[in-house]
C-alpha cells in the first residue's frame, strides 16, 4: 500500500494544473466558434501546442504523451496507473493484429501511455512469437490472432481482446489499495458489460454468447444481465433498474451514443470526489482521465469544425468535464 | 530520583514532543508547498504562511521548557533544592503542551497541505485556506495556557 505522504507533492502540483483544464464553458466557447482556425487560435492562447501550420493529430498525440511525461515526473514509477495503461496496450494490440492481417501500417492507430512499446507488440504479432509480451497480453494476442486467421472475423477478434482487457483491469482494481481505483475499475468493467449487452441485443445474440464475452464484476450479476440481453432491450432496462446503474436506463433507451456518454459522465462524477483529497493517488488518476477527456473533446470539436458538422452533433457527444 | 531530574524531564518532553509534531507538520506542508512552487512560483509568500503554521507548537514547547527550567533554577537565579513532589508537578505541568503540541501539529500539517492545495487552485481564497488550519492551533494554545498556568502555580508551593 502506498503511503499517503508519497503523493503530497504530486497532488499539490496537480492542483495547480487542474486550474488550467477546460471547463464545459470553455468547450461551449470553442463549439460556438465559426471554424477550426478560430478553435486552434483559442487553444494556442490557452497553452496548447496547436497552430495553423501544425498537424492536428500529431499535436493532440503530443498532448496525450505529455500527460504521461508529467506523471512520470511526479511519481517516477508509473505502475500505479497500470489499470489505465493496459487499456492502451490492448488498444495497440488490436491495431497490430488488424494491420498484420491486412498488411497495413499500424502507427497512426497507436495510442499513447501503454505499458509496452507498440513496436514490440507489432513485432510479436507479426512474428507470431509472444514471448516479449507480458502474460496478460501474450495470451490474448495469441488467441485473437489465431481466431482472426481462422475465421476472418474482426469483430470476434475485438471481443476476445476486449474481454482480456476487462479481466486485466478488473484484476488490477481488485488488488489496488486505493478506493478510487477499485471504484473506477468496477464501473469500467460494468459499463463495458452493459454496452456489450445493448449492442448484442441488436445482433440477436444468445445468453451463452453474452456469458462468454462479458467480464466478471461485483456490481452486476452477469447471468441475469446475459439472460436479460438474450430476451431483449426492455429486459436489460428492467434488470438495470434494480442495480447501481438504474440512472443509465434513460440514456440506454435514448441511444447507444447517449449511453456511452452516460458511462464517461458517470466515471467523471465519481472522480470529482478527488477534488477535496490532498493526499492520495486519486487526484492524479482524476487528472489523467480529465486530461484524456479534454483531449478527446478538443479532437471532436476540431474534427467537427473541419468537416463542417452541426454544433448540435458536437454537443450530443461532448462529455462532462472534471472542472 | 531527584525533583530536579523530574522537572528537567518535563521540560525535555515539552520540547521534543511538540518539536516532533511541528517537524512532521511543517515537513508535510513543505512538500506540498514545493509542489505548488514548481508550477506557480508567484505563490511563494502565500504557501510559506500556510507551511509555517504547524511550526508554532514547537515554539510553545520551547517556551514551556524555558519557563520550567527557569522555575527550577537551571537557568536564571538558583532556587534551592527541588523536592521530588514538586519536580513531579513540573513534569505533569509540561505534559499538556507536550502531547497536545505533538498531535495538533501533525493534524495542522495535514490541514495546511489541504489549504496549500486550495490556494494553488484559487489564490484569492487565501484567507479561508488560512483560517481552517488555524482552528487546530486553538487546542495547542489551550494546552500552552494550562502548562504556563500550572508552572506559575507550582512555583510558590512549599512542598
Amino acid at each position: 500500500m502506498s503511503k499517503s505522504e508519497d503523493y503530497i507533492y504530486a497532488v499539490a502540483r496537480i492542483r495547480c494544473k487542474e486550474g488550467k483544464l477546460f471547463s464545459s464553458k470553455n468547450l461551449e466557447q470553442m463549439i460556438s466558434m465559426k471554424d477550426a482556425q478560430s478553435v486552434k487560435r483559442y487553444l494556442s492562447e490557452n497553452g496548447w501546442s496547436l497552430s495553423s501550420g501544425a498537424e492536428d493529430s500529431d499535436a493532440l498525440t503530443e498532448e496525450e504523451k505529455s500527460v504521461w511525461v508529467l506523471m512520470k515526473d511526479l511519481v517516477g514509477d508509473l505502475s500505479c496507473f497500470d489499470f489505465l495503461r493496459v487499456q492502451s496496450d490492448f488498444q495497440n494490440l488490436k491495431a497490430c493484429i488488424k494491420s498484420v492481417y491486412s498488411a497495413c501500417d499500424p502507427t497512426p492507430m497507436f495510442v499513447q501511455g501503454g505499458t509496452v512499446d507498440p513496436a514490440i507488440i507489432y513485432k510479436s504479432v507479426s512474428d507470431k512469437s509472444y514471448g516479449d509480451l507480458p502474460d496478460y497480453l501474450s495470451g490474448a494476442a495469441d488467441e485473437a490472432m489465431s481466431t482472426l486467421l481462422r475465421t476472418g472475423d474482426g469483430q470476434l477478434c475485438d471481443i476476445l481482446i476486449d474481454k482480456a482487457c476487462l479481466n486485466k483491469v478488473y484484476s488490477l482494481g481488485k488488488v489496488s489499495a486505493d478506493e478510487i481505483i477499485r471504484e473506477y475499475c468496477e464501473v469500467f468493467v460494468a459499463s463495458a458489460n452493459i454496452r456489450m449487452a445493448v449492442r448484442g441485443v441488436k445482433l440477436c445474440k444468445s445468453a451463452d454468447f453474452f456469458m462468454r464475452t462479458m467480464a466478471e464484476c461485483d456490481s452486476l450479476n452477469l447471468k441475469s444481465l446475459a439472460v436479460a440481453a438474450a430476451k431483449g432491450f426492455d429486459e436489460i432496462c428492467s434488470y438495470l433498474s434494480s442495480t447501481d446503474y438504474k440512472s443509465a436506463v434513460s440514456s440506454i433507451k435514448d441511444s447507444l451514443t447517449s449511453f456511452e456518454k452516460w458511462c464517461d459522465n458517470y466515471i467523471m462524477q465519481k472522480l470529482r470526489s478527488q477534488k477535496s483529497d490532498p493526499f492520495s493517488i486519486g487526484p492524479l488518476v482524476a487528472y489523467i482521465i480529465a486530461r484524456q477527456t479534454e483531449i478527446k473533446a478538443v479532437r471532436l470539436i476540431l474534427t467537427a469544425k473541419i468537416n463542417d458538422l452541426e454544433d448540435s452533433i458536437i454537443r450530443e457527444r461532448i462529455r462532462d468535464m472534471y472542472v | 530520583m531527584s525533583g530536579l531530574f523530574l522537572a528537567i524531564l518535563g521540560a525535555a518532553f515539552a520540547t521534543f514532543m511538540a518539536g516532533i509534531g511541528s517537524s512532521i507538520g511543517v515537513g508535510k506542508a513543505g512538500v506540498a508547498a514545493a509542489g505548488v512552487l514548481a508550477e506557480e512560483p508567484s505563490l511563494f509568500s502565500k504557501v510559506l504562511i500556510l507551511m509555517l503554521l504547524p511550526a508554532t507548537q514547537g515554539i510553545y514547547g520551547l517556551l514551556v521548557a524555558f519557563l520550567t527550567l527557569s522555575a527550577v533554577g537551571v537557568i536564571g537565579e538558583p532556587v534551592g533544592t527541588i523536592s521530588v513532589a514538586k519536580g513531579a508537578l513540573y513534569l505533569a505541568a509540561c505534559l499538556p503542551i507536550a502531547f497536545s503540541g505533538l498531535i495538533s501539529a501533525v493534524h495542522q500539517g495535514k490541514c495546511s497541505v489541504a489549504g496549500i492545495n486550495t490556494v494553488s487552485k484559487k489564490p484569492d481564497q487565501m484567507g479561508k485556506a488560512l483560517i481552517i488550519p488555524a482552528m487546530v492551533e486553538t487546542y495547542a494554545i489551550l494546552a500552552l495556557l494550562i502548562s504556563i498556568l500550572a508552572i506559575n502555580g507550582i512555583k510558590p508551593l512549599a512542598i
